[in-house]
């Protein structure tokens, strides 16, 4: 099983580089974009077959490391 | 006086900091991330800068996990004082020994230069040498510099006397390099024996480098 999981910062945290691609895309002009946010995204393979408890270990891997909670959220979707 | 430095693979300011400290005559040992417990007779651990585990997934994410971080934090709770220096910012933050968290900086650019820092509370071992208003010249050499609480954490730190440090020009005015919240460059916990600071005041110990206003923060932590 595969698990991809999004990172962003939370939503009130300013997006610093989210800002400055805004920016290079109205210079382009790409004008129909009204915010941009840049995040990062994880690959695990895992060797766990079970569903649940796959979601509730890359959960845990998400709360102790993965993410920083302080400023970030994160989205686990598994395949 | 014996003061250890921690050293993980990438931190690069442990020889600075040993040599800040001991031209002010204290005794220094580095301490190697993988060492299970401290000196002893530890008076007061320091983080130093660096790029801990190159920076990578976050600023200081790796090196909290690092084996002599037990130790750390076991000497945390025993109410040691603890000085993280920029990287070692990050790592207190990062371990949840400090709170908030360090974002890249809001203009994206590595900044290095000297900055002068305004001192917000000098109730604390570490700036009893200084008055409160004092205006001091820092080096700051940071990417991800970018201080970040939620308005209830701000609320605490101000109520308790946390924010150590901000950034301002000579007179005192904010001025924020990196888009810090309330233009932060240090702050402590609730019971004032853990500290973090983006400047490198390990870098001021002499006027021809620059500034030597490092001295007047450092021996803080060496004089009663």
């Amino acid at each position: 099983m595969k698990a991809i999981i999004n990172i962003s910062l939370k939503a009130g945290v300013l997006d610093s580089q989210g800002k400055a691609v805004h920016h290079a895309l109205d210079s382009l002009h790409f004008s129909g974009v009204k915010d941009v946010r840049v995040g990062k995204q994880i690959l695990l393979e895992l060797t766990e077959t079970d569903r649940d408890k796959a979601m509730s270990e890359v959960t845990k891997m998400c709360e102790e490391i993965l993410a920083n909670t302080v400023i970030e959220d994160y989205k686990i979707e598994l395949i | 006086m014996k003061i250890a430095i921690l050293q993980f693979p990438g931190t690069n300011c442990e020889y600075d900091t040993q040599h800040a400290f001991a031209s002010l005559g204290a005794e220094t040992q580095i301490v190697w991330h993988k060492a299970e417990s401290l000196p002893s007779d530890t008076n007061l651990l320091v983080i130093a800068g660096g790029f801990s585990y190159g920076d990578y997934l976050r600023s200081g994410a790796i090196a909290k996990f690092s084996p002599v971080m037990k130790a750390v934090k076991e000497y945390a709770y025993k109410g040691g004082n603890i000085l993280g220096i920029c990287n070692g910012f990050q790592v207190l933050t990062e371990a949840g020994l400090l709170p908030g968290a360090l974002k890249r900086n809001s203009g994206l650019h590595f900044i290095s230069k000297h900055h002068t820092l305004k001192v917000e509370n000098s109730d604390n071992i570490f700036l009893k040498k200084l008055q409160t208003g004092d205006i001091v010249n820092i080096p700051i050499a940071h990417h991800d510099g970018n201080y970040f609480i939620d308005e209830a954490g701000l609320a605490d730190l101000k109520a308790n006397n946390q924010i150590l440090l901000r950034y301002t020009d000579k007179e005192g005015n904010i001025k924020n390099p990196n888009g810090s919240v309330s233009s932060i460059a240090g702050v402590c916990n609730k019971s004032k024996n853990i500290f973090g600071l983006m400047p490198h005041p390990e870098r001021a110990m002499e006027l021809i480098l620059g500034s030597d206003d490092g001295i007047k923060m450092l021996e803080g932590f060496l004089t009663s």
